[in-house]
């Protein structure tokens, strides 16, 4: 019987940020603006498309905001904004706190029940940032006889790790922080991490739920790293390359879930076994062994292996959409070039002249919503599913999926050889 | 092989090796299950594991013992209503049903027609919510979070119908010696009748959803495998009984109040694993929508819901058992009067503390991760066998 507070107004809600945004606009002119500008003063900056920022360009630039657009430019093209905000770790932590947001409230309504309400007025949206408030406020608590190096390091190793796969995936063509050509080897080389942090940690909290959790994610992710990587190695194949931008621009007109369905099946559920989600939450069971290998963390312990694993999530929809999905492959909805008229004053700063581009801006969208319902399909057995036991596991993993990548990864050669698909194929794109 | 193993390390020996055996405490590791372990509850079981497999398994209850027996001494007939039905606050109108019961029988009370076809219609409610209860706690037992929400959900059809009913959402302290405390508000016998025929559509789901699911039947069927004659020898009662082939319900064996009157199966299965532990109270749940109805149908329009008692009733020199099918098994009040208004002894025999005999026999030798589903299955309320 929830319902909204008493004293809710949706229009004290808008005055409430009007008074914020007011706020804000007064620091950034009074107190931000003489700071940035002592800093340019002083500090010697790179030169931008062929002139050195000073002082004098900044004020030009206050006068003609279209000048901002050649940095903008520049700025998202550098190194550090890739790998940093985009589409690096900044857009998979983000798209990981949609993800854990969109599954509180798609579990509740599958489970008949309202979910986050309060916080944030609407929807409980903001419920996630108060969560993350109060893993930071609370204490972190280490167990007597912990090894105290191995303990601290893991979480951050963790979400390091996570990182590091964002960093290998593509989101568009020529959008990937780092383009390396064994890309794919390199995703799994990473993923190989994992169970040793996990056990690492639970060896390192001295405790024996922990313990028992940890030995448990090893004998998952040995057993479901083999067909996981088996399933991937049918896309390589029908490729002929390792590079995952190539991969999917290889899908061009066809993507390969048609041709290897049966891969495509045992990839998502291997990703299931490798994120430990339900029903493949056997190092987290928390009626068996209280929370796992989890059950020392505390405070932003906790809370940093829980974004190490909605990235991970991210990671892996991505890698699925990429090797069968067609990356981001779709119709062209965006307008190739937003006006062509005027391209300087306000309108050329709204049409955003020189920064944006129809066709990246067309890719990001079909991989963002492809990714999306994949992650949709990775949240929906958890209403549905109870826990696997572990024998039964290991059995799936070793006999049966194992099985299933080698039947399609011979169809996927037949294919080759019938001269079908690779390279002058019957159904290559061009 | 052992004694090849044996043969090897004496010749070893001989030759002047160190051998350094084993022990078993090396191999053996202890866990403590409870009283604080998201899987137990106020219980508390040793179990020592060889790798996954327990070996040996210890359940120590004891840790929510308030002395429901003792309190019942120091005060009379009437005053003990209320504290009798902490142990199983959901199954609190069978809890105090079999000791109203016995208190009649003491005192020599008839109770009303419609107060016994109401006293029924309570302990049918209370079943269900009770059951409901049982069956969330198994799916999240189980890691099914939607079989936690839908049931707890769902539970409050029937607390609705006993707020209408009592006056009270738990603990109704409804079924007292010589009837019932308040006769039914008008528009119950509608309420209650649409919703026993919206929770028999949820049933159905509850099978779709949990128990036709592949991973559920894979973790639950031939787990924990309690035989007929191992049941009858141990003295296992209620769903755990009728799971393992024993088709008894005191219900039916031994009719109390108008149960003579009502045509309803006693609903067992063969196989005595977990998975039929886990069918049986749903299959009773069915059977009690069924019951209800016919109550509700065969009910008097009107008349006294209590029978008027003296206002401290004291019974003869004497002794009175009798029990009920609570939702957890037979549920016994064994009461020896010395003629006071108090009762000299009272002893509660429930349902848990005999299913509870059956957890070591059923764990040994079983995995470490089928310890939720047959340590649940049992149908176990940790309380109410502390008592």
């Amino acid at each position: 019987m929830a319902t909204y507070p008493q004293e809710y107004r949706f229009g004290k809600f808008i005055a409430s940020i009007v008074w914020v945004v007011l706020w804000i606009v007064i620091i950034i002119s009074l107190i931000g603006l003489p700071i940035i500008f002592v800093i340019l003063f002083y500090v010697p900056l790179p030169p931008v498309n062929g002139e050195v920022l000073t002082p004098y360009l900044f004020l030009s630039m206050m006068v003609d905001p279209t000048r901002t657009l050649p940095i903008v430019h520049f700025i998202i093209h550098t190194d550090i904004f890739k790998v940093a905000v985009f589409p690096g770790f900044s857009f998979a932590a983000l798209f990981a706190a949609v993800t854990i947001f969109v599954e509180r409230k798609f579990l509740a309504k599958m489970q008949l029940r309202i979910g986050p309400l309060y916080c944030g007025k609407i929807e409980g949206i903001l419920q996630l940032l108060a969560d993350g408030l109060k893993l930071i406020a609370k204490e972190i608590i280490i167990p007597s006889g912990a090894d105290k190096p191995i303990f601290w390091a893991a979480p951050i190793a963790f979400v390091a790790t996570s990182a590091a796969v964002v960093a290998l995936i593509p989101v568009a063509p020529g959008w990937v922080a780092a383009n390396v050509n064994v890309g794919i080897i390199a995703v799994f080389a990473i993923l190989g991490f994992f169970p040793l942090i996990a056990l690492l940690f639970s060896w390192a909290s001295n405790s024996k739920y922990p313990f028992i959790g940890g030995l448990r994610a090893l004998h998952q992710m040995i057993a479901f790293e083999i067909p996981f990587f088996l399933s991937a190695l049918s896309a390589v194949i029908l490729s002929g390359s390792l590079n995952l931008t190539d991969i999917a621009k290889a899908q061009h007109p066809y993507w390969y879930i048609f041709f290897l369905p049966i891969s495509a099946f045992v990839f998502f559920i291997s990703s299931l076994a490798e994120l430990e989600r339900i029903p493949f939450d056997l190092p987290e069971a928390e009626s068996e062994i209280v929370a796992g290998w989890l059950t020392e963390t505390s405070g932003m312990i906790f809370g940093l292996i829980q974004l190490g694993s909605y990235v991970k999530v991210y990671a892996l929809s991505a890698l699925f959409v990429i090797l069968f999905l067609g990356g981001w492959a779709g119709p062209q909805i965006f307008p190739k070039e937003l006006s062509h008229g005027p391209t300087a004053g306000l309108m050329g700063l709204l049409t955003l002249q020189g920064v944006y581009n129809g066709v990246t801006v067309n890719a990001i969208f079909w991989f963002v919503v492809k990714t999306f319902g994949i992650i949709m399909l990775m949240l929906l057995p958890r209403g549905i599913s109870p826990r696997i036991r572990i024998d039964i596991l290991l059995h799936t993993g070793w006999y049966k999926l194992i099985v299933l990548t080698f039947i399609n990864m011979f169809i996927a050669l037949a294919l080759i050889y019938g001269g079908i698909l690779g390279p002058g194929g019957l159904l290559t794109g061009h | 092989m052992a004694k090849n193993l044996e043969h090897q390390i004496d010749e070893s020996e001989k030759l002047g090796m160190q051998i350094v055996k084993e022990s078993e405490d090396d191999r053996l590791m202890t866990l403590s299950v409870g009283p604080q372990h998201p899987g137990s509850g106020h219980f508390r079981f040793t179990v020592k594991v060889d790798g996954d497999y327990v070996v040996y398994c210890d359940p120590d209850p004891g840790y929510v013992h308030r002395g429901e027996e003792k309190m019942c001494e120091y005060r009379n007939f009437i005053q003990n209503i209320p504290h009798l039905e902490r142990p199983v606050i959901h199954d609190s109108a069978n809890i105090t049903y079999s000791y109203s019961l016995a208190v009649e029988e003491l005192v020599g009370i008839q109770v009303p027609r419609r107060g016994q076809f109401i006293r029924a219609i309570a302990s049918e409610l209370d079943r269900q919510i009770y059951t409901l209860y049982w069956l969330a706690i198994y799916g999240i037992f189980l890691g099914h979070s939607t079989m936690f929400m839908w049931p707890t959900g769902d539970r409050e059809l029937f607390i609705d119908l006993m707020d209408a009913l009592s006056g009270a959402r738990v603990t109704h302290a409804f079924n007292i010696p010589g009837g019932v405390r308040n006769d039914m508000p008008s528009g119950f016998k509608d309420k209650c009748l649409r919703n026993i025929s919206y929770f028999e559509k949820r049933l159905r789901e509850y099978e779709d959803i949990f128990y036709t699911n592949p991973l559920f039947i894979q973790r639950t069927e031939g787990v924990g495998i309690l035989t007929k004659e191992d049941a009858i020898r141990l003295g296992v009662t209620g769903s755990v009984l009728r799971a393992s082939g024993v088709p008894y319900d005191i219900r039916k064996a031994e009719p109390y109040d108008v149960y003579n009157e009502i045509d309803f199966k006693v609903q067992y299965m063969k196989s005595g694993d977990s998975l039929a532990r886990a069918y049986v109270p749903l299959l009773d749940m069915k059977e009690s929508c069924h019951i209800m109805r016919q109550l509700l149908d065969k009910m008097p329009e009107s008349g006294e819901v209590r029978a008027k008692l003296q206002p401290n009733p004291k019974g003869p020199l004497g002794e009175a058992y009798r029990r009920v099918e609570s939702g957890r098994g037979a549920l016994g009040y064994y009461i020896v009067s010395d003629g006071s208004p108090k009762p000299y002894r009272v002893k509660i025999s429930v349902g848990s503390f005999r299913n509870m005999i059956a957890l070591p026999h059923l764990l040994v030798g079983s995995k470490l991760a089928d310890m939720p589903s047959v340590y649940w299955s049992l149908n176990y309320w940790p309380v109410e066998a502390d008592r």
